[in-house]
């Protein structure tokens, strides 16, 4: 494995900035950069959260009366789902895992003094939140925010007059997506050129923690998706605007001829589902890496199979690219494609499956200490058990019959995609605070917060599944039109207020957050006794992360528990034992 | 801690295993030549899923409780992994899945690898913002031919799907709202849509099929049981999409025939 000498690097190394807006705003540094991501990301969950909360209200007393937003309509419900849909998958879950943590951390975690381009770093957030103020903006323009859900099929997303809030909140909507496919354009080739170019001495690709693991194929999925993304995307505004007709045939709209001919819908949908199924692992890799490591550090064990947890996350990574069509066993594509689409899809469970195992490996025989990190990594981990569960039935087009667009199909994603990936980032949050702030959070807090959300969030999703397999398709607005679905609105109601309450819970999130950072108790600079190149440097990092000096790795980066030892612990730059595994 | 895991993660696992189980809220009751194959080859699927999440929920308890650092407990042991494992398990779940999707894929085959059988009903149907219509050729077993131009949905019926008058095939097609359709026969399905990606969702008949503009899907399903089926779409097709339903009317064939002639008849 090559590593290179850090002079190369000094080039990199740039002054401390002075001044507010160099400093905080138009920042160079990758950790300013890293929180700028992350507090867009809380932003986007609480907005994300909020439309949720309007969808779960409407669904069970739909001519409810709100106090200033009114009686919510039914085309209002399409755009809230639209939106929530969005708002999550693009600012939360891809944001915050890697442009969030994984830009403060990456680099310092490899020995770097910053990542290789600080200048399309900057602008890969600021291109990131351009891209989130035209996607708010869509809720303010004539017509609302648009009603073809966050998948965005035409020819519901390519005609104005399919609805409302296909008029400009649905050109909005599209625009928005193409600036975000740049910024995380951007972001990935820096990822990429970091990991493969930034790593200290010793610090070779097979004693990288497993965080950098994961956050380097994401950027690798990133850069091949996202750029088939931005194409379709760029395709469907010329549909919408310029009179081309690549997604849309001869149609007619309330008996209008809507002007387009010869397109095809599903040419859309395979190009989407291009990005969208290897978006799925943009946004659980992350929280797959750091979940390894949390159970590694608190268990004071070494990650069980370190090599087979990177086989198998660059093995979720290639197959990734295989599977899209399992989203389209039902859409009119060849019978005989949704078989191949199913085989590779079935394949793709091993590696995830590979992973179980070897989280469950590590616990066996551990020490666990259950800081809150680690209540999150453990509830990740039943999460990715639960959600994942439920893919095998779905990749079967057979089973795909009963089960596509129903309620099953919400309940699976959101476990596995939804909620595991953002039990990951509080994981994170609860971990890297101190690091990040200097502080420590409040753990009574932070316990409270983890029982009202996992449980919270079960209650909320694992009805679902119930719900679909009795045929409750998914994205109705209300159930009271046909007897049906009589008999599933108890449940529905059940799973609206299990919502009031886990939603309510994360208020305590913030709370801690904010309080912790002005008045929590003082960090150490390594408070988990943990053994990777972040807990070696100051609390918060200097500017350049290590202070002037260079770390040079010797060990990997699980060594804990070490027979014989001076402590359970041994750091990646110490020189004294040099494990050979 | 370690043991307030474990009961709130056996808990959660044994209340959602609970509701499987009973089959409380389960899939609808089959009505369709398919059903009866599809739903035990979701019950397999379920049982050998149902089994991975038990074990591997219990497991994650049983290990948070039992590995906790009581203090004086041994320490950790320390172990990088276990190739002999890694393949064993990696072996299981690759036989396991695959087998599943084999097992199904003959499902899959008879359902969707064959065209329907010579002698089948034909349905055309059609999805527009938001309602289904049913088109039937009439005795001469042509559907005539429509047009887009002279699509009118406020006309209902006929003008509603485009129907061109002047096409002598088209003097006996049969457009209804409703869909009916005689039991135990083969029912071919062509679908279609006006505007957008509508999906025909029966649930009883264990059928769903997008209907896509500019395509013409042909499919097939045999009713085995009379009796009204909801029709839904379950594919996101703009503000009305949750009223977007129809019924399906299985019947006996005596019963099929006397209402396709009267609709015949009310066209004279």
């Amino acid at each position: 494995m090559a590593t290179r000498e850090f002079a190369a690097h000094e080039s990199h190394a740039h002054a401390a900035p002075q001044g507010f807006i160099r400093k905080w705003v138009f920042s160079l540094d990758h950790k300013v950069i890293g929180l700028q991501y992350y507090f867009l990301a809380l932003t986007a969950v609480f907005v994300g959260m909020f439309l949720s909360l309007l969808m779960r209200i409407h669904v069970i007393w739909p001519s409810v009366t709100l106090p200033l937003l009114g009686q919510i309509k039914p085309e209002t419900y399409v755009s809230l789902l639209t939106m929530h849909g969005t708002i999550m998958v693009f600012f939360v879950l891809t944001t915050a895992p890697q442009g969030g943590f994984g830009n403060y951390f990456l680099p310092i975690q490899i020995g770097a003094a910053d990542m290789a381009f600080p200048v399309i770093n900057m602008l890969s957030f600021w291109v990131t939140f351009l891209a989130y103020l035209v996607m708010l903006a869509a809720f303010f323009v004539t017509g609302g925010a648009p009603l073809h859900g966050w998948t965005g099929y035409p020819p519901l997303s390519a005609l104005q007059s399919a609805g409302p809030g296909e008029g400009l909140g649905a050109d909005l909507w599209v625009i928005s997506i193409a600036l975000f496919c740049v910024g995380a354009l951007m972001s990935a080739l820096n990822f990429i050129t970091t990991t493969l170019d930034m790593r200290a001495k010793g610090m070779t690709m097979m004693r990288m923690p497993l965080t950098c693991w994961a956050w380097f194929i994401t950027a690798i999925l990133g850069l091949l998706a996202f750029g088939v993304l931005l194409s379709a995307g760029i395709l469907l505004l010329l549909d919408r605007n310029a009179g081309t007709s690549f997604y849309v045939p001869l149609v007619t709209v309330n008996g209008q001829l809507a002007g387009h001919k010869g397109g095809s819908p599903l040419l859309w949908q395979h190009l989407f589902w291009f990005f969208g199924h290897p978006e799925v692992y943009i946004a659980i890799l992350p929280a797959m890496g750091l979940c390894s490591q949390l159970l590694s550090v608190f268990s004071r064990k070494p990650i069980f199979g370190y090599k087979a947890m990177v086989y198998a996350m660059l093995s979720i990574g290639l197959l990734g690219f295989m599977v899209w069509g399992h989203h389209m066993f039902m859409s009119g594509m060849s019978p005989y494609s949704a078989f191949a689409f199913s085989i590779m899809t079935m394949a793709i469970g091993v590696p995830s499956a590979i992973k179980t195992f070897n989280w469950l490996g590590t616990l066996w025989g551990s020490r666990i200490r259950f800081a809150s990190p680690m209540l999150f990594a453990i509830g990740f981990v039943s999460l990715f058990v639960s959600g994942g569960i439920s893919g095998p039935f779905l990749a079967q087009p057979t089973l795909d019959i009963p089960l596509h667009d129903t309620a099953f199909v919400t309940g699976h994603f959101h476990l596995i995609m939804g909620v595991a990936s953002i039990f990951g980032i509080f994981a994170a949050t609860y971990y890297w605070f101190p690091k990040m702030f200097g502080r420590m959070m409040n753990e009574t807090l932070a316990r409270v917060h983890f029982w009202f959300t996992f449980v919270g969030t079960y209650c909320i999703f694992m009805p679902m599944h119930y719900l679909g397999m009795a045929g409750q398709p998914r994205r109705y607005s209300q159930f009271t039109e046909f007897h049906y679905f009589d008999h599933l609105i108890p449940l529905n109601t059940f799973m609206t207020y299990a919502a009031f309450v886990t939603i309510a819970a994360q208020f305590i999130f913030v709370l801690n957050l904010f309080w912790s950072m002005k008045a929590g108790k003082k960090a150490s600079d390594n408070p988990w006794e943990a053994t990777t190149l972040e807990w070696t440097t100051a609390t918060p990092p200097p500017h350049d992360n290590f202070g002037g000096h260079t770390p040079v790795v010797y060990n990997g980066p699980y060594e804990y528990s070490v027979p014989g030892a001076p402590s359970d612990h041994v750091m990646q730059t110490d020189p004294t034992i040099v494990a050979a595994h | 801690m370690g043991l307030v895991l474990l009961i709130v993660i056996w808990l959660i696992t044994f209340v959602s295993s609970y509701f499987f189980l009973a089959k409380t809220w389960w899939l609808p009751t089959g009505a369709s030549a398919a059903a009866a194959g599809i739903d035990h080859h979701f019950a397999t699927t379920y049982a050998v899923m149902g089994i991975v999440f038990v074990a591997a929920q219990v497991t994650l308890g049983l290990f948070a409780w039992k590995y906790r650092d009581g203090g004086s407990s041994s320490p950790a042991r320390y172990s990088h992994g276990n190739n002999r494992l890694e393949l064993i398990w990696t072996m299981l779940t690759a036989v396991l899945f695959i087998g599943l999707t084999l097992m199904s894929g003959s499902i899959w085959a008879s359902e969707r690898f064959r065209p329907a059988e010579p002698g089948a009903v034909q349905v055309e149907v059609t999805g527009m913002q938001f309602a289904w219509y049913f088109r039937y050729p009439g005795p001469d077993g042509k559907f005539g031919a429509t047009k887009p131009e002279l699509i009118d949905p406020t006309g209902g019926g006929e003008s509603a799907v485009g129907l061109d008058t002047t096409d002598p095939a088209s003097k006996d097609d049969v457009v209804a709202g409703t869909m009916y359709v005689p039991v135990n026969r083969e029912v071919e399905l062509i679908l279609r849509a006006h505007d957008v990606i509508h999906s025909f969702f029966v649930p009883a008949m264990r059928f769903k099929q997008d209907a896509v503009p500019g395509l013409a899907i042909h499919m097939h399903f045999t009713p085995i049981a009379t009796g009204d089926y909801d029709i839904f779409c379950a594919e996101l097709c703009g503000l009305g999409h949750y009223r977007m339903h129809g019924m399906l009317k299985v019947v006996s064939q005596e019963e099929y025939d006397k209402w396709l002639a009267a609709r015949e008849a009310e066209k004279q």
